[in-house]
């Protein structure tokens, strides 16, 4: 129990500076669809809130992860969506411009 | 039967870390989010073959609810309404992440995890509320003014403070009325933090919220030992603080104050300035811009109000076919989330070699003949290098170093800050009043006669 937790935290560490790393890369101008990229990873709750729901056994948790995973769905594809229209809009820009 | 859902979530998070990668350039952007996005859905079918997985049908129904709905409004929302956008699916993500640890600690788990579960949820919590609040007020539905109150602060400390007991209290003793309070009580402080913060320090606020809902996933990944939860949060994590840091120091404020501190509430009286508005006519400032060789243009939110940016760029199309160089001053918080003035005039069609960020700008404004300022105040205010503003020490656009700076604008109002701006009254400063779609309009028309 305590192991996995603790491989768990050495690889949130490593996930940080990774993170850190990767991210101070992206430039200003990409700031905005950075931080919807980064509002449809951590859409990936979509996949905790099926777990909470797909183990659910009493009406109690079934309605809150029927929830979760309702507002999971939302972020996730709504993440991706705007993303995507942002970042077309800069390949867009690039090409009107020749 | 093999666990496909582990080398699967393996795979998803080699490609979110790969979409991050490709974000470091315009080109490959595009193409890194697509991958990220196909992982996505992959894992999302993986996770229905995890054994033991019941409910199958209501999980179909529910994500098939969210999913519908998520895809309408994203692809209707116009891109001035960015903002609010990401902010609410923020929330839905914080949402998610509070409900996900509540279930945890309805079914009993340890004092470790439980203790996980309460952090997830606490900050999973105050991202929903808080998110759904940022998206109220950018939405207009509620007053982008900060809303306060007296005792404000000890009420907000003392609400969290009950929020970590109460919570600890589910974990140590779980009465059955504690989880219920708990969640009232953390929702109530994302509410309560969000209500005094205005409208233009929203920049800070999105990326705060936006790190703490990966940070809350991160927290059920490790309730739930699933790694892929807790690399995605932590990455997330990891970007949101780093925006945070840049957008607060792009207002020289610490992320405390804006927090806390309810800028914009209180009108500074500002020292009186010397000297008087100089009003220009279009037809005046069309010459000007006309026969300059090298003009800049600093957008500011006022400009995406008026919604000037498509007459912006016929502007800019106009003076280079007359041979003018124009380039675009970018400050970090001209729009009211990272790099939101970028996408605006993107989407108005004007190529991004054109945009500059503050850094790039600033040592070239002594050779600009002219800089239009649309729609910006407080950026481009060079009382923040004088000490004693309350701006003091904000890095601002040097637009006032240029030979001629026209600033267009609707009225005599202060900015956001509420201090009297000292550019206006400059020798080399004009005022062009009026509304700044024509404003830009009477520009675009003035200088085609010419």
């Amino acid at each position: 129990m305590t192991a996995d937790l603790y491989s768990a935290l050495f690889i949130a560490l490593l996930a940080a500076f990774l993170g850190y790393e990767v991210i101070s890369r992206v430039p200003v101008l990409l700031h905005t669809p950075l931080m919807s990229g980064s509002n449809f990873v951590h859409g990936i709750v979509l996949v905790g809130a099926m777990f909470a729901l797909g183990f659910a056994t009493n009406l109690v948790e079934q309605v809150i992860g029927f929830l979760a995973v309702v507002m999971g769905a939302m972020n996730v594809t709504g993440g991706y969506v705007v993303t995507e229209r942002i970042l077309e809009m800069f390949d867009r820009s690039k090409k009107g411009a020749k | 039967m093999i666990d496909v859902y582990d080398p699967v979530y393996l795979v998803t998070i080699l490609f979110f870390v790969l979409a991050l990668e490709r974000m470091s350039s315009p080109k490959t952007a595009r193409s890194g989010i697509v991958y990220a996005g196909a992982a996505m859905l992959v894992a999302t079918i993986a996770t229905f073959f995890i054994p033991g997985m019941g409910n199958l049908w209501l999980i179909v129904l529910a994500a098939g609810i969210g999913g519908l709905v998520g895809f309408y409004a994203a692809k209707k929302v116009a891109m001035t309404d960015m903002p609010q956008m990401v902010a609410i699916y923020n929330g839905m993500g914080g949402g998610a992440a509070g409900a996900i640890a509540a279930v945890e600690l309805l079914s009993n788990v340890g004092l470790t995890y439980g203790a996980l579960s309460v952090a997830g949820a606490v900050i999973g919590s105050v991202s929903f509320s808080g998110s759904v609040i940022a998206f109220l007020k950018l939405q207009g539905w509620m007053r982008q003014r900060p809303i306060t109150f007296p005792g404000q602060q000890p009420l907000n400390m003392t609400v969290l403070g009950a929020t970590l007991v109460v919570g600890a209290l589910t974990l140590v003793v779980a009465p059955s009325w504690a989880l219920p309070l708990f969640f009232v009580l953390a929702l109530g402080f994302g509410l309560l933090l969000t209500l005094p913060i205005g409208g233009a320090d929203m920049p800070v606020v999105i990326s705060l919220f936006n790190a703490l809902t990966g940070i809350a996933v991160a927290m059920d990944g490790f309730a739930l030992a699933n790694y892929a939860m807790i690399i995605a949060g932590i990455l997330v994590g990891a970007a949101g603080s780093m925006l945070t840091v840049l957008m607060a120091r792009a207002m020289n404020r610490s992320i405390g104050n804006v927090l806390f501190g309810a800028f914009g509430a209180v009108e500074e009286s500002g020292r009186p300035v010397e000297g008087a508005l100089k009003p220009i006519e279009a037809d005046d400032v069309a010459v000007m811009l006309a026969y300059a060789s090298k003009v800049v243009i600093a957008p500011g939110y006022g400009m995406a109000v008026a919604q000037a940016q498509h007459k912006v760029k016929e502007l800019s199309d106009l003076l280079e076919q007359k041979g003018v160089s124009v380039k675009f001053a970018i400050h970090p918080v001209a729009g009211r989330m990272p790099g939101h003035m970028n996408v605006l005039l993107a989407e108005a069609g004007i190529a991004y070699d054109k945009l500059f960020d503050r850094d790039e700008i600033n040592p070239e404004f002594p050779s600009a003949d002219v800089v239009l300022v649309i729609g910006a105040n407080d950026v481009v205010n060079p009382a923040a290098r004088r000490a004693g503003s309350p701006l003091q020490g904000m890095p601002i656009l040097d637009v006032d170093q240029a030979k001629n700076v026209i600033i267009l604008k609707r009225g005599q109002g202060k900015g956001f800050a509420g201090v009297e701006n000292e550019l206006f009254y400059k020798d080399n400063a004009r005022m062009l009043y009026g509304d700044a779609q024509e404003s830009v309009a009477r520009l675009v028309a003035a200088v085609k006669k010419l």
